[in-house]
């Protein structure tokens, strides 16, 4: 046996690198501990050796272990790649109208899958799978701005409430009340319905406009509760300006709730802007592709001449709202302190 | 001149619908260039809330600060917010209980030391981070340069306490209040943190106003002991002094009550009974007078007054302890 079992009491003879720690951890104990010990010491050794880890690696450490993060991540991924790469990956153009399909276009016909047109055509005689692909461009883009235009507006607002409080706080926060005591879907209807001509910037502002109190909300509400912090008032007690307490430490404490929103909000900014589009107040230009139009104008039109109008644009929407919102879970999970260490 | 002198300090917390709670009463002290004062008390005494007065970092609204405090003969009661924010950091400082939670978490610890560099002494970022990690080896954190670009929660405890107090002796100020420095941390640290900042305030010259419940604090660190009870200081005497001859019944009580190596086996530890709960207002009588072991009829018939001892401290008391004892 090579280990050295001392007495208690006696000293541990230990080669010099060994650095001494209080308590027991000097003193042999038996075998079994010695092993323990020997595991301790390489865990601690592997734990130190990573360095510092800063707390956005942290999150996304924990996030590559949450295999819902990963299948949200996938969903998203591809997304955004079939969103960017629409014009290499769609085997014809969107717009074009084939003489092949429009030829067989009747009342009660519309070509289904052939050779060169996998998922057939659409009530024009358009290839129904590349108005597929190029579809995922629009949805990112009105998912994309409408979900920024709503959080920069939120956090203003919230900002401004959270830093100034008094009656600043209370009047904006009245106006977001009003905003949130309407449901979400019937004020974007009635935003869009007040603009004089409805375009793809309609239903992108309307949609922003209804997530712009849930991030004021939330964001006044975490910028209050910095405000009494004990680091607010450590940065006072060094004479920080006021300005710089509030974009320097209250701000950025805040954001991380509003952040992961923000990919909630994605989910539901989609889902919005489908749904003003299926009821006919999306975008008028027939030659977009939208997956919201597609399923509210043809699918809701041609539902039984060819259901699959409906189907696939109707998937296309469940599964990309579920992605975002998975990977929003898994992130509001990672980023949330109680669940840090 | 006194440094700081704290002149009749008042806080009455007020809000509406209810009784008005009178949290330091007319608290006086002084604080001389380069001395070491203690605020010694027990929970809710009003020590923490007598240096928020002082940093003027009270609320604004809900309570009544009156009184001076008089810094360098400015009184930065009258101050307007701008100068006084101007003076906290540079003149002031202060450091806090919680290490961590005094900390930015989302800030690098280097950022942190180079802000009051930049906001006080005008430097620019770069040349505030290289002396941010002066301090840092200045107040005996290995390894400053990597910990510059670390954020709190990555370091320990102790080391956190250390940047702290590198933050709030930046600048050099004249005075630093220390508001239990060592209580969020294990023994060990605690002796480590106050033999450094010991040894800081003998190299800087810097004052400083130690508040804490810990005698132990105070018999390594404090020239002068303020010993506080229900808003109002009981006793005032130099340290020795203190140990050796504790007067007033709520300082005696509390020194006896210190666990000690060479008592017999076996014998109960010495408590105060009661609770600050039992507290009569100082308008009625003497505070303390519920729980006191020698209380006698004058102490509820009104406030004691503070006075002189012959020893050159002040007194609260009208039956002060005689008997001596020996501790720490």
């Amino acid at each position: 046996m090579s280990d050295p079992i001392t007495q208690a009491g006696t000293p541990a003879p230990r080669p010099g690198d060994d650095k001494p720690r209080p308590g027991m951890s000097e003193r042999s104990i038996g075998l079994l501990g010695d092993r323990k010990k020997a595991r301790l010491d390489e865990l601690a050794r592997a734990g130190v050796d990573q360095g510092g880890v800063s707390l956005v690696r942290d999150a996304v450490r924990r996030l590559r272990r949450n295999p819902v993060a990963i299948v949200g991540a996938v969903i998203v991924g591809l997304f955004v790649l079939m969103a960017i790469f629409a014009p290499l990956i769609a085997p014809h153009d969107a717009v074009q109208r084939f003489d092949e399909l429009t030829k067989n276009l009747t009342v009660d016909t519309i070509p289904g899958a052939s050779g060169d047109f996998p998922l057939g055509s659409d009530p024009l005689g358009r290839d129904f799978l590349s108005r597929m692909i190029y579809g995922a461009r629009q949805t990112l883009f009105v998912g994309v701005l409408a979900t920024l235009i709503g959080l920069a507006l939120g956090v203003l607002i919230g900002a401004i409430a959270g830093a100034f409080g008094g009656w600043v706080d209370v009047v904006l926060m009245r106006l977001t009340d009003v905003m949130l005591a309407l449901p979400s879907l019937l004020l974007a209807i009635t935003l869009v319905a007040m603009a004089s001509r409805s375009s793809q910037w309609t239903v992108i502002f309307a949609v922003a406009i209804v997530s712009v109190p849930i991030f004021a909300r939330l964001l006044r509400g975490s910028m209050l509760a910095q405000r009494e912090s004990d680091h607010v008032l450590a940065a006072r007690a060094l004479g920080v300006k006021e300005r710089n307490i509030v974009l320097r430490h209250m701000l950025p404490n805040s954001l991380t709730a509003v952040i992961v929103q923000a990919t909630l909000t994605f989910a539901v900014a989609i889902l919005d802007a489908a749904a003003l589009s299926f009821l006919g107040l999306g975008d008028p230009d027939i030659n977009r592709a939208e997956w919201g139009l597609m399923l509210g104008v043809d699918g809701q039109r041609y539902f039984e001449v060819r259901p699959e109008l409906a189907y696939y644009p109707a998937l296309a929407i469940i599964v990309v709202a579920l992605g975002f919102t998975l990977l929003g879970e898994a992130m509001r999970e990672a980023i949330d302190p109680k669940n840090r260490r | 001149m006194s440094l700081l002198d704290v002149r009749d300090l008042s806080v009455v917390f007020q809000r509406r619908g209810e009784q008005p709670f009178t949290a330091v009463d007319k608290v006086s002290f002084t604080v001389e260039p380069g001395q070491t004062v203690g605020l010694v008390g027990e929970s809710g005494c009003g020590k923490s809330v007598t240096s928020l007065a002082i940093m003027g970092l009270l609320p604004k609204r809900g309570n009544k600060v009156s009184g001076e405090v008089l810094f360098e003969g400015t009184d930065l009661l009258k101050l307007r917010p701008d100068d006084m924010r101007d003076r906290r950091g540079r003149e002031i400082s202060m450091i806090f209980q919680d290490p961590l939670s005094s900390l930015n978490p989302v800030i690098p610890i280097g950022v942190q030391v180079a802000e009051v560099l930049e906001r006080h002494q005008g430097r620019d970022r770069r040349q505030a981070l290289r002396e941010a990690r002066d301090l840092l080896d200045a107040v005996g954190i290995p390894d400053p340069q990597r910990r510059l670009s670390e954020y709190p929660h990555q370091i320990s405890g102790g080391m956190r306490q250390r940047a702290l107090i590198a933050i709030a002796l930046a600048c050099k100020p004249r005075l630093l209040i220390a508001d239990e420095p060592t209580t969020a941390l294990d023994v060990t640290i605690q002796a480590q943190i106050l033999t450094l900042l010991k040894q800081l305030v003998d190299d800087t010259g810097t004052a400083l106003v130690m508040i804490t419940h810990d005698l132990g604090v105070v018999a390594g660190l404090c020239d002068t002991v303020n010993v506080l009870y229900g808003g109002r200081v009981v006793e005032r005497a130099r340290r020795h002094e203190l140990f050796a001859h504790a007067r007033h019944p709520y300082t005696h009580g509390l020194l006896s009550s210190v666990p000690r190596l060479d008592s017999p086996r076996g014998e109960r530890l010495h408590a105060i009974r009661g609770s600050v709960s039992d507290n009569i207002p100082w308008a009625v009588g003497c505070a303390f007078a519920p729980r006191c072991d020698n209380v006698v009829d004058a102490c509820l018939e009104g406030p004691p007054p503070l006075e002189p001892t012959a020893t050159g401290g002040d007194l609260r008391c009208n039956n002060p302890v005689s008997e001596e004892v020996a501790v720490l």
